[in-house]
């Protein structure tokens, strides 16, 4: 069967795929795209033999630092960063788990003082055996990382 | 200037990381270095270690007792306190933010003592200080003064803190003071015993941490007399209005009345310890088994809190 380009090729930026597709607009978001200038194409729902539905994201003219894309490692920890030179992927990066996220979480415990006064999220990232926990900088409790909330 | 300036923010620093947040703030030698300091001042408890400072007490939600104790330690070693007992009374009620409350304050004195409703208030405040934050308790988080007047404690009564069975009795779930004592003690092998219904059980949490540490437990919901190869019976409260079913609190609460009749069989070394306030759990009839220890364990805070008071101001 003959490929289908659907979404057209980057000549320099940043591509970031194999977003699970119900994640896609909080990858926008941990990102600030939204807000950001450079041209950026979207595209959502396509077929995935990986993941059923995933969201590609092209970021024109913009390569990405690793601490940056490291944010979305904790919503979509398969996703694929590509750094794109004249239309060649010069590095495949992949995504780790910082070892502390901040602003993107909201703590789950609404008596924690991060819910209550304007004050910066701070998580530490701990491994329980295979598990990872975030804990919370400031109020100590610990949520486990498929229950956390995303701002 | 610059020199000033820069002399000036590195004192910052280095006061700032004199702040007492939580009990794992602090290494095992400073525990212990902590627990020698309170012996000397339960020997002397008039050194003038403070005179000329300033300390600020404020507690955004009352505490009698814990603010009590932390004043009258300044004031025995010569300082002078501020502030408020009661949130009320304080701009915070105006809305003024924690960050703004903070940073006046430390304007005025040389040290920070901090009651706080939110958990996780004193940890912000150390960040945003100039002078060392105390922490007198954050919600149901963390009351590190309190952790260490139980080690003081334990220490004055058995002699060691080492290789010591704990049982801890009641409200696991929410009681902060054993969930800090648990972190505390783990630097020195204990073996823990849990008893507490179901409802208010130890947190998996802690029970991981103790895995992680070969911390030795079990877990009951008995009282009765599984407390009979303890060196400590820790009580707490059990919270009437944590049980969503208040027929359940009254099928509980009774449970976890220790009474002098049920401490015939315990150690001879075997000490009762309690945070206070007590409401039932501990009948009026233990205290005067020479086993129950609470309202001297109250006394020892007055020590602790002076060594504390110390470290994190530099005085000797």
């Amino acid at each position: 069967m003959e490929k289908e380009l659907k979404v057209a090729a980057l000549r320099n930026g940043t591509v970031i795929d194999h977003i699970p597709a119900d994640k896609l607009y909080k990858v926008v978001s941990i990102l600030h795209l939204d807000t950001c200038e450079h041209q950026i194409t979207i595209g959502n729902n396509l077929d995935s033999a990986k993941v059923g539905k995933k969201g590609i994201i092209k970021i024109s003219d913009r390569a990405f630092e690793e601490d940056e894309t490291n944010k979305i490692a904790l919503i979509a920890p398969n996703a694929k960063i590509n750094i794109i030179r004249d239309y060649l992927v010069v590095e495949k990066r992949p995504l780790t788990l910082p070892a502390e996220i901040k602003e993107i979480v909201q703590c789950a415990n609404p008596n924690c003082i991060t819910n209550n006064q304007p004050v910066t999220t701070r998580f530490h990232v701990q491994f329980h055996d295979e598990e990872v926990m975030l804990k919370c900088h400031y109020c100590e409790r610990e949520v486990q990382r498929d229950k956390v909330k995303i701002k | 200037m610059e020199l000033v300036r820069q002399l000036t923010n590195i004192w910052c620093h280095i006061m700032k990381n004199n702040s007492l947040v939580s009990i794992s703030d602090y290494s095992k030698e400073e525990i212990l270095a902590i627990l020698d300091s309170a012996a000397d001042f339960e020997a002397n408890p008039n050194r003038k270690t403070l005179d000329g400072k300033v300390i600020a007490t404020l507690f955004f939600e009352p505490s009698t007792r814990t603010r009590l104790s932390f004043e009258t330690a300044v004031v025995r070693l010569g300082g002078s306190i501020i502030g408020f007992s009661d949130a009320a009374t304080s701009s915070s009620s105006k809305g003024e933010t924690l960050n703004d409350t903070i940073l006046m304050v430390s304007c005025y004195a040389d040290a920070i003592v901090m009651r706080h409703p939110l958990e996780g208030a004193a940890r912000f405040a150390s960040e945003v200080a100039p002078v060392p934050i105390v922490n007198a308790g954050d919600g149901s988080n963390q009351h590190p003064s309190q952790t260490l007047l139980d080690l003081y404690s334990i220490l004055k009564t058995q002699g060691t803190l080492e290789n010591l069975t704990i049982c801890l009795v009641g409200d696991l779930k929410y009681g902060r003071t054993v969930h800090s004592l648990i972190m505390a003690m783990s630097h020195f092998h204990p073996t823990f015993k849990f008893i507490a219904p179901d409802e208010l059980k130890m947190p998996d949490e802690y029970k991981v941490f103790c895995d992680k540490n070969n911390i030795a437990y079990t877990e009951a919901n008995e009282l009765t007399d599984n407390f009979n190869d303890s060196d400590i019976l820790y009580m707490t409260r059990v919270q009437k209005e944590r049980f969503q079913d208040l027929m359940e609190y009254e099928r509980v609460k009774n449970v976890y009345t220790l009474k002098n009749d049920m401490l015939a069989n315990s150690k001879p070394n075997l000490r009762i310890l309690h945070p206070l306030p007590r409401v039932t759990e501990i009948d009026p009839d233990v205290d005067s088994n020479e086993k129950a220890y609470y309202f001297r364990q109250a006394q020892n805070g007055l020590y602790v809190r002076q060594a504390i008071m110390s470290k994190v101001l530099n005085q000797k």
